[in-house]
């Protein structure tokens, strides 16, 4: 076999390929990890009903009245006591008995104003008009639903940018980058060996987590599994550019970690992996959905959890696709070859 | 055509620094040439200049006939090189490696061939992390040959590495010139380019200090035999000395270039005693005295 003289594109791609299984750490962090994370996040996070809420009392009188509703955890205390367990969390609310009947609550503890009306509600039974409960647990609106698509976008990001851009600087670093542009080897298919295997594992890494995220939690795309698997690959290409670029001058590897991990952190932080970035001030949201990472978490959630098609995620797949063109673009201009 | 390879004028700045001053070389086909110096006297810049992996600042190159700027690709099917370090992908097997390095090339040696000739078919299916320096060493120079190339390059090829692997790479390399091939190597050990080598330029600072067979070179310091003493008294005036060529201080004592040892030796006591002669050795003049006699400092200091 070894006589055969195979084509220098597979043999690239083997090589990344043996490379990168004979590597257990890099298995891992590429495959075992996000779904640990998964998991972890998922427990953590699991839907659960609120406990009771706790509420102080400091004489028998309002006892009765309050003692009715399961909902209310209820402890007899002395005045200075109460006061010292409302200031410590360990109760939610003090009623003083009146006239008037006074509330001690911190108006800014969601718990606090929950067992305030809580005890309004006891106190005053015929108040409100009679309504029911519905709970909402139905798959698409859980915590859990909005994580996976975030960390399917997080996991391409970091296996993107540090399978390609570190690996590269390290072949650079060995020497072996100059004794392979020494050859007739061909540089555009040495640098698309990278991102074909980078796609191959995506391929492989998709159904393992989506199948899990399916079986563990009940979590499965809403809209159309060829769409979702599109906008991956195209995420993977983006970042596999970023990652180029990253590595394309470096001369060692300390350079290229801080390039990346100054990339990455942002996106980390603000691009709605592990919570909506609703939650920054609206004068920096246009630039925070300018973020790759925002782009392929926007795109991937819609389809996920709304079933967008493609229409409705033109923009966050415009925004991805202009930073591939753009980051390959400047990469292999500048690569540094020798 | 018999020209391997021809520079002119060749000079590499790096800023203030000139790593190659004014370089003039040809090789004929079929020859094994040596660029011999001490470290940092430009020997790889000048040789990556060579290998179209480094531009020179000004003056020319032809290899084979053809030029870096205009010809590259067919000039890389044609040459083959080892770097003076390279590391290979750490968990890749050796049969992978020349695997690997073989599809580049349009046309070649099998793999097989090449793993036999530097005799590393059992080590075939070995991690290339876990080959000693001297295999390491062979699997570079059999990447060099997977293209079968009609000019090789070989940076310092046995740096390093104990005496047994140095002659297996010199079996290789001999094997390759036997089939008409041309070899251009660097080294700085002068028994390795006496040995391997028709013909020799002694690099210096950038410069080509002496050019020759190693044979020439060492007749043109007069003598072939050398006489090294150490005297406890410094030496201030040497008359000249029946059968002796030439004498130079060196640190300690005196080196003396040598006619006629039985004629020179009596002569060179006779002077010396009463200074208290501390060591006395003689030996066959190498490559190494030649150095010596052009720069005054050893290969290796």
């Amino acid at each position: 076999m070894s006589s055969l003289n195979a084509h220098p594109f597979v043999e690239l791609t083997l090589s990344r390929m043996r490379l990168f299984f004979r590597e257990p750490g890099a298995v891992f962090w590429t495959f075992g990890f996000p779904l640990i994370l998964t998991v972890a996040l998922g427990i953590a996070f699991r839907n659960r009903p609120p406990g009771p809420s706790a509420i102080a009392v400091v004489d028998e009188s309002l006892r009765t009245a309050l003692s009715n509703n399961p909902a209310i955890a209820l402890r007899v205390l002395d005045e200075p006591l109460a006061r010292l367990a409302l200031r410590t969390a360990k109760v939610d609310l003090v009623v003083l008995p009146g006239p008037p009947i006074a509330y001690l609550y911190d108006s800014t503890r969601p718990e606090s104003r929950l067992a305030r009306a809580l005890a309004e509600l006891a106190l005053h039974p015929s108040g409100p008009p009679a309504t029911v409960d519905k709970p909402v647990t139905e798959p698409g609106s859980r915590y859990i639903d909005f994580l996976i698509p975030g960390l399917i976008g997080v996991n391409l990001m970091t296996a993107g940018m540090w399978g390609i851009g570190y690996v590269l600087v390290e072949i650079r670093v060995k020497k072996l980058l100059k004794r392979m542009i020494a050859t007739p080897m061909s540089r555009a298919q040495f640098l698309l060996s990278f991102v074909v295997m980078r796609s191959f594992f995506l391929l492989i890494e998709l159904p393992v987590l989506l199948g899990f995220a399916y079986f563990a939690f009940h979590v499965s795309v809403a809209g159309s599994l060829a769409l979702f698997t599109a906008v991956a690959l195209l995420g993977c290409l983006t970042f596999a550019g970023l990652g180029l670029l990253m590595a394309s001058r470096a001369q060692n590897q300390h350079t290229v970690n801080g390039l990346i991990n100054l990339a990455q952190f942002p996106m980390f932080v603000a691009s709605g992996v592990f919570f909506s970035n609703s939650r920054f001030p609206e004068v920096v949201q246009p630039w925070l959905r300018l973020l790759p990472l925002t782009a392929l978490n926007d795109a991937l959630r819609a389809i996920l959890i709304d079933g967008a098609g493609p229409r409705a995620i033109a923009a966050p797949v415009g925004i991805l696709a202009g930073y591939a063109l753009l980051s390959f673009a400047v990469a292999l201009r500048i690569f540094r070859w020798r | 055509m018999t020209t391997a390879l021809r520079c002119e004028k060749l000079v590499k700045k790096y800023g203030n620094v000139t790593a190659v001053d004014g370089l003039d070389l040809e090789i004929e086909r079929g020859e094994c040439f040596g660029l011999l110096g001490p470290n940092g006297a430009g020997k790889t810049t000048t040789v990556e200049i060579f290998e179209g992996l480094n531009d020179p600042t000004s003056g020319t190159v032809e290899v084979l006939g053809l030029q870096w700027s205009k010809n590259e690709p067919a000039l890389r099917e044609r040459i083959g090189l080892s770097l003076q370090e390279t590391n290979f992908p750490e968990r890749l097997k050796v049969n992978e490696v020349l695997r690997l390095f073989r599809s580049f090339f349009k046309s070649g040696r099998t793999v097989d061939d090449v793993l036999d000739l530097v005799s590393l078919r059992e080590k075939q299916d070995t991690w290339t992390e876990n080959l000693s320096g001297g295999q390491k060493q062979r699997l570079a120079v059999a990447v060099g040959l997977v293209g079968d190339p009609e000019l090789l390059f070989l940076d310092e090829p046995t740096t390093g590495l104990d005496p047994q692997s140095r002659r297996q790479l010199w079996d290789i390399i001999t094997g390759f010139r036997a089939a008409q091939r041309t070899v251009l190597l660097t080294t700085h050990y002068m028994d390795e380019a006496e040995r391997l080598c028709n013909r020799v330029a002694v690099v210096d600072k950038g410069k080509i200090i002496a050019l020759g067979s190693p044979r020439e070179l060492i007749e043109s310091l007069g003598g072939p035999e050398i006489v090294e003493v150490q005297t406890t008294q410094p030496v201030h005036d040497l008359p000249p000395l029946p059968g002796v060529h030439s004498s130079k201080p060196v640190a300690g004592g005196y080196l003396f270039t040598v006619e006629q040892l039985h004629v020179a030796l009596p002569e060179i006591l006779r002077v010396l005693s009463p200074l208290g002669i501390e060591n006395l050795v003689t030996r066959r003049a190498t490559l190494e005295d030649v150095f010596v006699h052009l720069t005054g400092r050893k290969l290796r200091e």
